[in-house]
């Protein structure tokens, strides 16, 4: 059984992804909980598709993808800043707008692109291609992440329950989700090289929605959902080593298995409250 | 990119300056044509707990947004100690309706009213045990005690009144503004907060406070505006006998 579990990690290959997964997790998870909490599912999935573009145009121009990818996520965070400032269309209208756009427009280029091998890992995500250099950016990006939202926590707390209150103290409520929003396009590009553009906002939201299902606390949330992460890496890192199915798949749907299990556990717990 | 959140930074205050001074406040929704305010002239002197009082839509709660900063004047100033708006954030508490929180928010009553603490701590200080000491002291006297550990959508409505009071009072501000401290509250809350408010004259402290309630206007308040329409139509100190401070100029222009 021990070798079972072990046999997988003699491959440095599988080290690697092993540990960009554990990272992107708990990253993407302890952010999800804002995104859940906050309603911001939409905008996480929008800026994984807008990320499309930027990774193409680096990957035609030979400079580096993850340059790409965090250019194009950062421009889009600002564009949605600044669309959803102005209030002359609804936030959530004029990110569907934006975000088919783009992610059009790195469909567009793509298929000008002849191999599209290297180009489906960038869709579907391919974690077991994650190089040692890619995995300082992502720690990198990891430990700044968590830093601003462990620093900040308190600001970020009440500007999410209660803005109008946030606003009178002096805190700029709409800064904070700025910069909640910088912070979004960052992880998601990471989170990127695990599961791929189409099921990152996977990796944001089914953790967390899963831990706000049995806790009402927010660090506590923040520490279920992290733990719900990495162990749909791990199972998912398996199931790919042993079964070959697609990592990025396999890590999603270990999410959702995670939830439904929540879902149950909250079903219950309210039936007997109720009994 | 320079982010001033209050911390320990006092402002002073301009020495004999009423509490809340406006002249000819005047404020417009962005989108909106009529004026929300039309320059509203009144002044509270320090000390007294003043009603504001009118129809849904009269300008109540815009007058406060106003003063708490959370609007821009089109016109007229806005003086709070002789200062601008925002110029002391530790000053000016404000309780908003129960409607601007989101209560599904995962967290605990005493972690709402702990945020009351904020503005003196500023960015990267965490709450310390000072801090906590007061929480507990406000959940004790609105009678919150038991329930502090509680997330906050499980309290009842006047519970959730009460919590917010809490994090108003335990900020330890000069000017309160209440947007209706007592909308939708049961009668056993209505009469804790009643007392709060009794509490604050006690004080010296400020407050202004929007009501529906007019039933006991008289007896909780020392001075009464009315507005409509945006317009302050009356107003008026319901016992002329009781000390209410040093000025109280008045004045209303259409």
């Amino acid at each position: 059984m021990i070798d079972w579990l072990l046999e997988p990690f003699r491959f440095s290959f599988m080290q690697t992804g092993l540990a960009a997964a554990v990272l992107v997790g708990i990253t993407c998870a302890v952010l999800g909980a804002y995104v859940v909490l906050r309603r911001m599912a939409f905008i996480g999935d929008a800026l994984a598709h807008t990320v499309l573009p930027g990774l193409v145009v680096a990957y035609l121009g030979g400079w580096s993808l993850f340059g790409g990818a965090i250019v194009a996520g950062l421009l889009t965070a600002l564009g949605i800043g600044w669309v959803s400032r102005r209030g002359l269309v609804r936030e959530d209208t004029a990110i569907g707008v934006l975000f088919t756009a783009m992610f059009a427009l790195g469909i567009l280029l793509m298929s000008r692109v002849n191999s599209f091998r290297d180009l489906s890992h960038i869709l579907f995500g391919n974690i077991l291609g994650v190089r040692p250099s890619d995995l300082w950016l992502i720690g990198a990006i990891a430990a700044g992440v968590l830093l601003t939202l462990f620093l900040l926590h308190k600001e970020l707390e009440l500007t999410s329950y209660d803005p109008t209150y946030a606003e009178v103290i002096g805190l700029k409520a709409d800064r904070l989700r700025f910069l909640l929003l910088i912070l979004l396009a960052l992880t998601v590009v990471t989170c990127i090289q695990v599961v791929g553009v189409i099921l990152t906002s996977a990796l944001l939201v089914t953790p967390a929605a899963a831990a706000a299902l049995l806790t009402n606390r927010l660090p506590q949330m923040m520490v279920l959902a992290a733990l719900i992460a990495v162990a749909s890496a791990l199972v998912g890192l398996y199931a790919s080593y042993y079964a070959d199915v697609a990592s990025g798949a396999a890590i999603v749907l270990t999410c959702t298995a995670c939830f439904g299990f929540a879902w149950a556990i909250h079903a219950v717990r309210t039936r007997r409250t109720l009994a | 990119m320079h982010i001033p959140y209050s911390g320990r930074h006092y402002t002073d205050i301009v020495a004999g300056a009423a509490a809340l001074a406006l002249d000819g406040l005047t404020v417009v929704y962005p989108g909106s044509s009529e004026p929300a305010l039309r320059t509203v002239s009144l002044s509270v002197p320090a000390g007294v707990r003043a009603a504001l009082v009118g129809a849904n839509g009269s300008g109540k709660s815009t007058l406060l947004k106003a003063v708490a900063g959370l609007l821009r004047p089109q016109a007229g100033t806005i003086r709070i100690y002789g200062r601008p708006v925002g110029a002391c954030h530790h000053r000016v508490a404000y309780l908003p309706q129960r409607g601007e929180v989101d209560w599904r928010f995962p967290v605990t009553v005493a972690r709402l009213v702990l945020a009351g603490r904020y503005v003196h701590l500023g960015w990267l200080r965490r709450p310390r045990a000072d801090d906590r000491r007061r929480v507990a002291a406000v959940l004790e006297q609105l009678g919150l005690s038991d329930l502090a550990h509680r997330q906050i959508s499980q309290l009842s409505g006047g519970q959730q009144q009460r919590a917010l009071l809490a994090r108003a009072l335990v900020q330890e501000a000069d000017l309160l503004l209440l947007d209706e401290p007592l909308s939708a509250v049961d009668a056993a809350s209505r009469q804790i907060i009643a007392r709060a408010l009794d509490g604050l004259r006690h004080q010296g402290k400020t407050a202004l406070v929007a009501t529906h309630h007019l039933d006991r206007l008289d007896e909780e308040f020392d001075l009464v505006f009315t507005l409509d329409e945006g317009v302050l139509q009356r107003s008026y100190r319901p016992l002329p006998g009781r000390e209410a401070g040093n000025l109280l100029s008045i004045s209303s222009s259409q």
